[in-house]
């Protein structure tokens, strides 16, 4: 049925909730958890109101989601969860096990912090928690791209060359729940560029198999290893799907990396996710200015484009990484990857990672500027910007 | 051999493994008193009792682990278990 | 000589032997016999614990089934999207989902996806495998450890009997959430254990079975006891096997001739060795209680 591409304003919980429906999915399992809730609400409509063939399991836990989900792919179904930040950890021992058994799982994370203390609002510390898993990770700035990527996420995952779950992390109330105007695609053109999922094994009783086994040490090294290879090979399939969605649907969001005027940038901000879209509005004030600064947008986390950044990276003076996380005792998970990215190159840019809008506070543009300031005058491994003093109990 | 994707195996494969090397006492089929109740068959727990015809059961000694559970069952008592000699 | 889906079952088994359970594991048992009554038309999610252990061994596998094991807590929850993957490919005639799995899987660690897939009607036949204890693990106690079983976390020792509770009574648990059948079995029983996994194939809904096995290692018996234990379990009233439909009892397993004496199903274990050291009588009669009530409650014997 043929129908127009249109351009609607939308919530971002509706739009990925569209975006899921035009991919066809056959299993959907999710356990509600603020601010993941519309997406499966909307999804549920569409199911009650025959928009969307899929059976809806409407699950007891974040845990029996996911094993639902990992029974349903185990079984030849394409299937996708949605949670958050308890819920995500809550689940994280069953996309270990999705990961090892290789089944194309798409899974959004509607980012936000993590508890003690309780937060409902935004940062990514939820999500990264999960870099280990095996799983495939990319990261929205808008909701168009949320839209975008979740089409791409399937196709990725379903690759034979990849064969891996994917989670696309998305700003939770940030994103979420604002209305912005995004191109919904038509079934058709959905159906043009990702076929039917066709799984290599699967649980039939027309050719039985054992799925799940347990490995002795002679075995289970190789068993990771070829993880570990998808997980390479991933980089190359996310950006050719990136290309193949580019020809059919007219944009590119996708692939690795999107840099904004970094290519003769003497101080390049990265980030991950919607702050990328502050950052650049800042950038352009800057550059205006007569200051050479570029944004650098971090995609795809997993696998970590060690050399697409480096690339990125290396010809600008000061790289300022500001993320909405800190691995704590450490510093902030970007800035660790990026630093290690560096090793062994020259010349290697001065860096300096802050953390910010922990919690869902907000990254204004003192903030940023701040952030130029403190990095200008000198390096900065992990620096918490917009602390309040006054709530600072003496440690 | 490769491990396929996800490290799935193939059905009934375990065959491989020859369990019976762990065997202390083995079945000794008297065939003396068979009613042919089939009990010896249908309780092993490796499944390894075959019937070659009526009243004529045996062991397949390579998977029979030794438990026993044959001769305790046997209404007749026409199985005994006898040490294994290697 | 094995493919993927090419194999021809050993003396027709659809659990082939080859594993590496240990000798006269009732489990072991249980699963063949439960498999060969529900024929090839299945697929399995098994929650972690002995029976996967044993039968899952990279490259091997004892199933002639299609069979995952996933993790621990979440074999219901597996089967229920397999399951529901089955009804939207338009698969459902293909087979009956089976979700299997020990005391940890399904009373324990695995008990809120048990209730949560029960409680959603799934098409799904559950079999719990009893051996009373987390037996892949070590032998310690579980929720279905019974009164004054003395196991690797519940030692008998100078200040203590054992487990000191009772079972949690899983089948009449599942009836409860509405469950169209819940039953209780035996392998020392294997007439009615074939007879109660093909009833339950046969009904839609979400269907529930609780196979007492007992483990030679675990409870400390005779290799070659496994199916008299068994039985005794239940001569005594200790296990009562039942069934029950849409939250009745329809059916219990009569004790024939008569009730047996606890001590001669306790004294064949070494589990229960300490309830026969001097100064221990009252363990013993608090445990015939037990066993007295579910006579007089499940009616298992009258007169």
């Amino acid at each position: 049925m043929a129908q127009e591409t249109k351009t609607v304003v939308l919530e971002g919980s509706r739009a990925v909730a569209e975006a899921v429906r035009l991919c066809r999915p056959d299993v959907i399992a999710a356990y509600p958890i603020t601010p993941q809730t519309h997406i499966v609400e909307n999804l549920s409509q569409m199911v009650a109101d025959g928009l969307l063939k899929a059976e809806n399991i409407r699950v007891e836990s974040e845990h029996s989601a996911a094993s639902a989900v990992l029974g349903a792919s185990a079984t030849g179904a394409r299937a996708y969860t949605a949670t958050t930040s308890q819920g995500f950890l809550l689940m994280i021992e069953v996309l270990y096990n999705m990961a090892g058994l290789r089944l194309p799982v798409v899974l959004t994370v509607a980012n936000r912090g993590i508890s003690a203390p309780l937060t409902i609002h935004n940062d990514i510390q939820d999500s990264l928690v999960a870099r280990d898993t095996g799983f495939v990770q990319l990261y929205a700035e808008d909701n168009q791209e949320a839209l975008d990527m979740h089409i791409q996420a399937f196709k990725i995952a379903e690759d034979y060359r990849v064969s891996l779950p994917v989670l696309i992390g998305m700003d939770g109330f940030i994103l979420t729940h604002s209305f912005e105007p995004v191109v919904l695609p038509t079934q058709d053109e959905v159906d043009a560029f990702l076929p039917s999922y066709k799984p290599i094994f699967y649980l039939t009783t027309k050719a039985p198999l054992t799925m799940g086994t347990k490995t002795d040490p002679e075995f289970y090294t190789e068993a990771r290893y070829m993880l570990h290879k998808a997980q390479q090979n991933a980089k190359r399939v996310i950006v050719e799907v990136a290309r193949d969605f580019k020809d059919k649907f007219g944009r590119f969001s996708g692939d690795l990396l999107e840099t904004y005027n970094a290519e003769d940038a003497d101080i390049i901000f990265v980030s991950i996710g919607s702050l990328v879209s502050s950052l650049r509005a800042i950038a352009k004030e800057l550059r205006e200015k007569g200051e050479k600064v570029g944004v650098l947008k971090v995609r795809t986390f997993r696998p970590f484009p060690q050399k697409e950044i480096v690339e990125a990276l290396s010809r600008a003076k000061l790289v300022i990484v500001m993320e909405k996380d800190a691995s704590l005792g450490s510093t902030g998970v970007l800035a660790q990857e990026i630093r290690a990215a560096f090793y062994g190159n020259s010349p290697v840019p001065r860096l300096s990672g802050f953390v910010v809008g922990l919690g869902g506070r907000d990254v204004t543009r003192e903030t940023v500027l701040k952030a130029l300031q403190l990095a200008k005058e000198s390096d900065h491994d992990c620096t918490f910007l917009d602390l309040n003093p006054e709530l600072l109990e003496e440690v | 051999m490769k491990i396929p994707l996800g490290g799935v195996a193939a059905p009934g494969s375990s065959r491989l493994n020859k369990t019976g090397g762990w065997r202390v006492f083995y079945p000794e089929f008297l065939h003396l008193r068979c009613t042919d109740c089939g009990l010896c068959h249908k309780l092993c727990p490796e499944g390894c009792i075959f019937k070659a015809d009526k009243k004529n059961y045996y062991a397949d000694l390579d998977y029979c682990k030794g438990c026993g559970i044959c001769a305790e069952e046997c209404p007749v008592d026409d199985i005994e278990m006898r040490p294994e000699v290697r | 000589m094995f493919q993927i889906g090419i194999s021809q079952p050993y003396n027709n088994n659809l659990f082939a032997p080859g594993h590496t359970a240990c000798a006269g594991c009732g489990q072991s048992l249980a699963a063949r016999l439960v498999l060969n009554a529900l024929g090839p038309n299945v697929i399995v999610a098994t929650a972690t614990g002995c029976l996967e252990v044993f039968s899952s061994n990279f490259p091997q596998s004892s199933w002639e089934v299609p069979w995952i094991h996933s993790l621990f807590e979440n074999a219901s929850a597996v089967a229920s999207g397999i399951e529901a993957a089955l009804k939207v490919l338009g698969r459902e005639d293909e087979a009956i989902v089976i979700a299997q799995g020990g005391d940890g899987g399904f009373a324990d660690i695995g008990f809120g996806a048990l209730s949560g897939a029960v409680e959603r009607g799934h098409n799904i036949l559950f079999i719990v495998y009893d051996n009373e204890a987390y037996m892949n693990t070590g032998v310690q106690r579980s929720g279905l450890t019974p009164f004054d079983a003395s196991t690797t976390t519940s030692p008998a020792g100078k200040c203590s009997y054992g487990n000191p509770t009772d079972k949690k009574p899983l089948a009449q648990i599942v009836a409860a959430h509405g469950a169209p059948y819940a039953a209780v079995t035996s392998v020392g029983y294997y007439r009615d254990l074939e007879k109660k996994v093909q009833k339950a194939a046969s009904i839609k809904g979400p269907k529930f079975l609780q196979i007492h096995v007992p483990c030679p290692l675990g409870w400390g018996h005779d290799t070659s006891l496994t199916i008299k234990v068994a039985r005794l379990a239940v001569q005594t009233g200790l296990y009562p096997l039942f069934e029950m439909e849409n939250g009745e009892i329809t059916s219990v397993v009569k004790i024939v001739p008569k009730p047996r004496p606890v001590e001669e199903y306790l004294k064949l274990q070494r589990r229960f060795r300490h309830l026969f050291r001097p100064g221990a009588e009252g363990e013993l009669k608090k445990i015939q209680d037990i066993a007295n009530e579910n006579i007089r409650k499940f009616k298992l014997y009258e007169g």
